[in-house]
């Protein structure tokens, strides 16, 4: 049964995947390499010199307990940020499916905050929460809550996940309105005549057909709370208070761009490609397979 | 290459013409904004004038460490400029740079500009000073730290504005007095490492890292975690929790509070005047910064902060004349004491200071000569020349987040110190590795 068509010869189809090998190569595989490569190095700021170390660098982070911790740390907040994003996105992706007037304002305002640019979101953040002229705080302060994320690692963490996950919520909106919109009414219907009232429909017939999008979409928002949300930890609290906010993408920047420590930071970013690889293939593998297309 | 060539010899021919001499260019990047950079822009533009054989083009290129890394980036590509402004913290990793940096005192010897080293101030030039006493870069921008007083606040909570603030014993007991008459905000501070460690172990002479603070050598090792460092860390620790010294950051966020009329005593660099005396609707006053009665030989002088220029490598013997007599210019009196009385920072030579003082600037502003006297009342020791220490900025990151241990009291001073020495010699030894 299994009908396969088949290109004769091979140029063609060399010809055709070209493009694709050939942007993989210079922005991806290249650049990949050159920080494997100076991972193994010392070198000076000025590239005056390099002192090769093996895997010196990897030996040197991997015994700093600030570094490990900077795992759990990453860990928390990409699972918060992605929970905080998809899930808001989804509830209000469904309410704005059930809206019959004035559905195409609400969602365009819905989806305005994706707009912003994740330093602008730390900084308006920020503002809000400003321990002295933050309006938030302020309200916080006369429920009698001394809101301080400068020295509250809790709160700081709170805070860098809510900015991070606010304008990403337009993101994750818009897809699953999209998958929304594209679930069949008839099978909808046909649960309705079976009398499943609408969060049971919602539970066992439209949610396992938003799966796909839901899975892409996770994926998508962990590599974002991974790699994106740079700005808006270094806006908000440049990775404190102590380090309760260094997330591992931070700590490259702060060590190779604030520190000059270029060695230890391509180490760092060999480790981080490493780990989303890991998480990527551990989502396709597992987590795909509960998937229904 | 030969279409360039061909390109340029054309353009050549044809402009020649116009422009018989035209001025070797010298490019200056800096990190200064606003009031700042006007008033750099504007002392460039008085070097143009005053003479047509240089002409320097000065760029803005972000904060201090953008500007650093720009510069790093710059040279890497073979296209840096003549002067980079470093700030004080990338010193030793300028230094470590042979072959990128050209000293200051070599530059000024080819540029034949006028330079007499023991014109400048020695706290201030100390830190940019090699061991063999050749000055390597010209300070450019140097602040120290001081105490403000909001003299409104003080009256206000029924503390007498006049009492004795010269010790932290004494302002350990404003403090109280202070809380007490119902102050929310007794003591705030800005650069809480460069003032409470640095600068702390400077004016009680206690050393802040082993080989002079590292000017003798790149094998230092941090001794921050010593009695007189915890100490006074222990009693800040102690106000913090009990709410008479409040911590708003890791930069100058403090300085908004102060400004607001928020707090009654801050800790902060002279060069926080401008802003102060800008914004402050209260009655503000500076005293020099407090010391602890009978720790080490307090009080010996602080250090500065702030910026040097330094000379990159690889330009031709004409332009660094032109840097040369840039930077001479720059060291001159009138334009010295000028950006003295503009900004608030140190004067860099003691005829600058002169010179403001009998122009009877210091009368008219009270209070604006407590950081010259205060870093210049002591001849410096191995302990508060400054500090030479590489991945310094690191370092000082890890120290943040340290002290933010001691002010959630998470950890004792002690116990927060000894981490920061751990964390702070590791980078100290890779930073010996990656430039024996």
């Amino acid at each position: 049964m299994n009908q396969r068509v088949t290109f004769r010869g091979w140029w063609l189809p060399i010809l055709l995947i070209a493009p694709q090998v050939l942007i993989s190569v210079i922005f991806f595989f290249y650049p990949a390499g050159q920080a494997i490569w100076q991972s193994l190095f010392i070198p000076d700021p000025f590239g005056l010199s390099s002192v090769f170390v093996g895997l010196g660098n990897f030996e040197f982070l991997f015994s700093d307990k600030f570094y490990r911790a900077s795992f759990v740390t990453t860990a928390v907040f990409s699972i918060l940020v992605t929970l905080c994003s998809m899930i808001p996105a989804l509830f209000l992706a469904v309410m704005a499916d059930r809206l019959i007037k004035g559905s195409g304002t609400y969602r365009t305002m819905l989806i305005w905050p994706y707009a912003v640019a994740p330093a602008i979101a730390g900084v308006l953040w920020l503002f809000m929460f400003n321990t002295r002229v933050g309006v938030v705080s302020w309200y916080l302060g006369q429920l009698g809550y001394d809101w301080n994320h400068v020295l509250n690692g809790g709160e700081a963490m709170g805070l860098v996940v809510i900015a991070s996950a606010w304008g990403r919520i337009s993101y994750n909106f818009l897809f699953f309105l999209a998958a929304l919109q594209a679930v069949p009414r008839s099978v909808i219907e046909a649960a309705a005549i079976d009398g499943a009232r609408f969060w049971k429909r919602f539970w066992t017939v439209v949610l396992p057909l938003l799966s796909p999008t839901a899975f892409f979409l996770l994926v998508v928002n962990i590599v974002y709370s991974f790699f994106e949300t740079f700005g808006v930890i270094h806006t908000i609290t440049s990775g404190g208070p102590q380090q309760s906010t260094t997330i591992l993408v931070y700590k490259v920047f702060a060590d190779g761009f604030v520190g000059q420590d270029l060695g230890s930071s391509a180490a760092q970013s060999v480790v981080l490609l490493f780990v989303v690889g890991l998480l990527t293939v551990i989502q396709f593998k597992y987590i795909e397979k509960k998937v229904h297309y | 290459m030969k279409k360039y060539l061909s390109g340029a010899l054309i353009a050549a021919t044809l402009f020649s013409p116009i422009s018989v001499a035209e001025p070797t260019e010298v490019h200056f990047w800096h990190a200064f904004t606003g009031r700042l950079g006007e008033l750099v822009a504007a002392q460039v533009d008085d070097f143009n004038a005053s003479q047509s054989d240089y002409k320097v083009v000065q760029t803005h290129k972000g904060n201090y460490s953008e500007t650093l890394n720009s510069g790093i980036a710059a040279f890497r590509a073979n296209e840096q400029p003549h002067i980079l402004m470093v700030f004080e913290v990338g010193t030793a990793t300028m230094m470590a740079a042979r072959g990128a940096v050209r000293p200051m005192h070599e530059v000024m010897e080819l540029s034949g500009a006028e330079f007499d080293q023991d014109a400048y101030i020695g706290a201030v030039k100390g830190y940019y000073t090699s061991t063999e006493g050749d000055m390597l870069s010209l300070p450019f921008n140097a602040s120290t730290p001081v105490l403000w007083v909001n003299r409104d606040a003080m009256a206000a909570a029924g503390v007498d504005p006049d009492t004795d603030l010269s010790t932290w014993q004494s302002v350990g007991t404003a403090l109280t007095a202070l809380k007490a008459g119902g102050e929310e905000c007794p003591l705030v501070t800005a650069w809480q490492s460069w003032i409470h460690l640095e600068n702390f172990s400077a004016y009680h002479d206690v050393p802040f890292a082993t080989k002079d603070n590292g000017f003798a050598g790149l094998d230092t090792e941090l001794t921050l975690n010593g009695p007189a460092q915890v100490a006074h860390l222990s009693a800040m620790g102690q106000w913090a929790k009990d709410g008479k010294f409040i911590y708003t950051g890791r930069r100058n966020e403090g300085g908004a509070n102060f400004r607001a009329g928020e707090c009654a005593l801050f800790t902060e660099s002279s060069a926080g005047y401008a802003g102060i005396k800008k914004e402050a609707e209260f009655d503000f006053e500076v005293r020099p910064l407090p010391y602890w009665k009978g720790v080490g030989n307090s009080p010996q002088n602080t250090i500065i902060g702030g910026a040097s220029l330094w000379v990159m490598e690889g330009h031709s013997d004409a332009e660094y004349t032109g840097a040369g007599e840039f930077l001479s210019y720059l060291s001159s009196t009138d334009v010295q004491a000028q950006w003295h009385q503009d900004t608030g920072y140190l004067p860099i030579t003691a005829a600058a200071g002169d010179a403001t003082r009998a122009s009877g600037f210091y009368a008219e502003n009270l209070g604006t000569e407590v950081a010259v006297i205060q870093m210049t009342a002591n001849k410096p020791t191995a302990n508060s020349n400054g500090l030479r220490l590489g991945s310094y900025d690191q370092i000082r990151g890890l120290i943040d987040e340290e002290l933010e241990a001691i002010w959630s009291g998470d950890k004792s001073a002690q116990e927060a110190m000894d981490s920061a020495k751990e964390r702070g010699d590791a980078l100290l030894r890779r930073f010996e590795s990656a430039n024996r």
